[in-house]
């Protein structure tokens, strides 16, 4: 068995994310930590899951972990490969994506996600990347899982720029959406789902070791916490080994490669 | 008829200051060496279309040579920031950068409508997000059948689209495969279009996945230029540095690290041969440092 001094709190964002994805599901995946957990999920208990990336590549299965969204292994192990406005119209728009997910600098208590700038954005203290394909992966997929780690700056009261909505500024923004939006916030403290009636976050998992304490510290608003919280199930050894043996073939193919901040 | 050229010839003629360029390329077939002659000629007051503008576009960020930048993600990928970029946008340096945002799906939709000679592309987008109110390219319209209503962008048709293939025949068609990106799109969008290929061959015949030919007559022109890409790949021909990738994080975080790098390496190399080979130099001195 497993104890909390055996794993650390990234490995456990990823093994918990990685659990969240059934088997057979069609997921479209972005570069970082979700293409870390969607690979283990492949490796372990989904080895159905068919993973998309949004360079065209449909159904791959990287030995390694890409270092980018279009590394070559994503095209070579591909069932198909599609141009990118093939992807987002017939594969993403068209509704055949089952999960999709998210990242970002920023996340507001409604699940809304900030990846453009800090600060104003006609003068920004930060410019960030910017929307890639995330506005779309937001609004159309069944459902949208958002990988962050747990930290005031991260969790915020209000979003600097709303690149992808979770459920819009007041918890009302998702009508004319086709996919149901987020169902789980994971990080590297625990785990947050919306409410089903007011659509806003509430901690419904803590991760063993974790004080509750510790998560409302580090969220930037007053974080509501489940009735019925529970503590997350510890990673097995065998999604522990498999996720350590992935991350050792990538260090050893992409030379200083550094497991993805999120 | 595309003319079979060499990278400075087509570039002198067909890019000027002032011109809408777009140089496509989804992580896989970037047309770097093509960026690198852009910077040398020295042309100033581009605007440049692309949706994941990578280093490439950060270095003519950082030479000068960029007015304006319509993208919809701009990163290192895998790494981080792209530091030029960043500096232009947050300091105004070297000069200020106008910026004209979208999503991948937006701007995939605009090359789409300008390669099929239509104003707009239509599609599902931008829903509950702040980039409408900051780009005026993005707008609504109510379908005519349905009463829905679906976001709306302009087509995009840059002056000028550059990329890079594996081969081209002797004729001037032009073939590319593997991830192909928005490529195909944004050179039928384009009045002109330069195409660097890895090879020229005798006889075009399929390879690998998602195999694209573009036929002769919708390219202007097309220069032989080997690892024409690199450091990104050109799947069958070679592999993704990743290393240089991981050094841009170093080299672009500092102004005068990247402009010593862009003296030396582009702007006193005469091509992308010369290019390459003091940057194979620079590679072998630096691991025998480490060594």
């Amino acid at each position: 068995m497993s104890s909390t001094e055996a794993f650390s709190p990234d490995e456990v964002m990823t093994v918990t994310a990685a659990r969240q994805l059934r088997d057979g599901a069609v997921c479209f995946v972005g570069i970082g930590p979700p293409s870390e957990a969607a690979n283990l999920a492949h490796l372990t208990h989904a080895p159905n899951l068919v993973l998309i990336y949004e360079s065209g590549t449909i159904g791959t299965s990287p030995r390694v972990l890409p270092l980018s969204i279009g590394d070559g292994e994503l095209a070579e192990t591909a069932v198909s490969v599609v141009s990118v406005p093939e992807i987002f119209s017939y594969w993403l728009q068209g509704g055949r994506i089952d999960v999709g997910f998210l990242s970002a600098a920023q996340i507001d208590r409604y699940a809304n996600l900030n990846s453009t700038v800090i600060g104003p954005y006609k003068r920004p203290q930060v410019r960030l990347p910017g929307a890639g394909g995330a506005p779309e992966i937001a609004a159309a997929v069944g459902e949208v899982l958002v990988m962050i780690r747990h930290h005031r700056r991260a969790f915020v009261e209000r979003v600097d720029f709303l690149t992808s909505v979770g459920f819009g500024r007041n918890g009302g923004g998702r009508s004319g959406l086709k996919g149901a939006g987020p169902t789980a916030v994971i990080t590297n403290l625990g785990v947050l789902r919306p409410d089903q009636q007011t659509k806003e976050l509430m901690l419904t998992s803590i991760h063993p070791g974790v004080a509750v304490s510790k998560v409302l510290e580090e969220t930037g608003w007053n974080l509501k916490v489940a009735d019925e919280l529970s503590v997350t199930p510890p990673p097995t050894d065998l999604e522990l080994a498999t996720l350590r043996d992935l991350r050792h073939r990538t260090r050893e193919a992409h030379q200083s490669w550094k497991p993805a901040s999120g | 008829m595309a003319e079979i050229t060499t990278l400075a010839e087509a570039v002198a003629e067909f890019i000027h200051d002032g011109d809408v360029i777009a140089m496509e390329g989804f992580t896989h077939l970037i047309p770097f060496a093509a960026g690198h002659e852009v910077i040398r000629q020295g042309r100033r007051d581009l605007t440049l279309c692309r949706l994941t503008p990578d280093l490439i576009y950060d270095q003519l960020i950082g030479a000068g040579c960029v007015r304006k930048l319509v993208f919809s993600w701009g990163g290192n990928p895998g790494v981080g920031s792209l530091h030029r970029f960043r500096d232009a946008v947050e300091n105004g340096y070297p000069r200020s950068l106008e910026m004209e945002e979208h999503s991948h799906a937006g701007m995939a939709a605009r090359y789409a409508a300008g390669a099929a000679g239509l104003p707009l592309g239509v599609l599902r987008a931008y829903a509950g997000t702040d980039l409408p109110a900051q780009t005026k390219s993005i707008s609504s319209i109510t379908c005519p059948f349905t009463g829905e209503e679906l976001a709306a962008v302009a087509a995009l048709r840059p002056d000028v689209t550059v990329i890079h293939a594996q081969q081209a025949d002797w004729k001037g068609n032009v073939a590319f495969w593997g991830i192909t990106g928005v490529q195909k799109e944004a050179v039928l969008a384009a009045r002109h279009s330069i195409v660097t290929v890895e090879e020229v061959v005798d006889e075009l015949v399929p390879h690998g996945p998602n195999h694209v030919v573009l036929p002769s007559f919708v390219v202007s022109a097309v220069a032989p230029v080997p690892q024409g890409c690199h450091p990104s790949y050109a799947m069958g021909y070679s592999s993704r540095e990743n290393r240089f990738y991981l050094d841009w994080d170093r080299i672009s975080a500092d102004r005068g690290i990247f402009e010593e790098w862009l003296r030396r390496f582009v702007l006193e190399t005469s091509d992308h041969i010369e290019y390459m080979e003091l940057l194979d130099e620079a590679t072998a001195q630096v691991g025998e440092a480490r060594n």
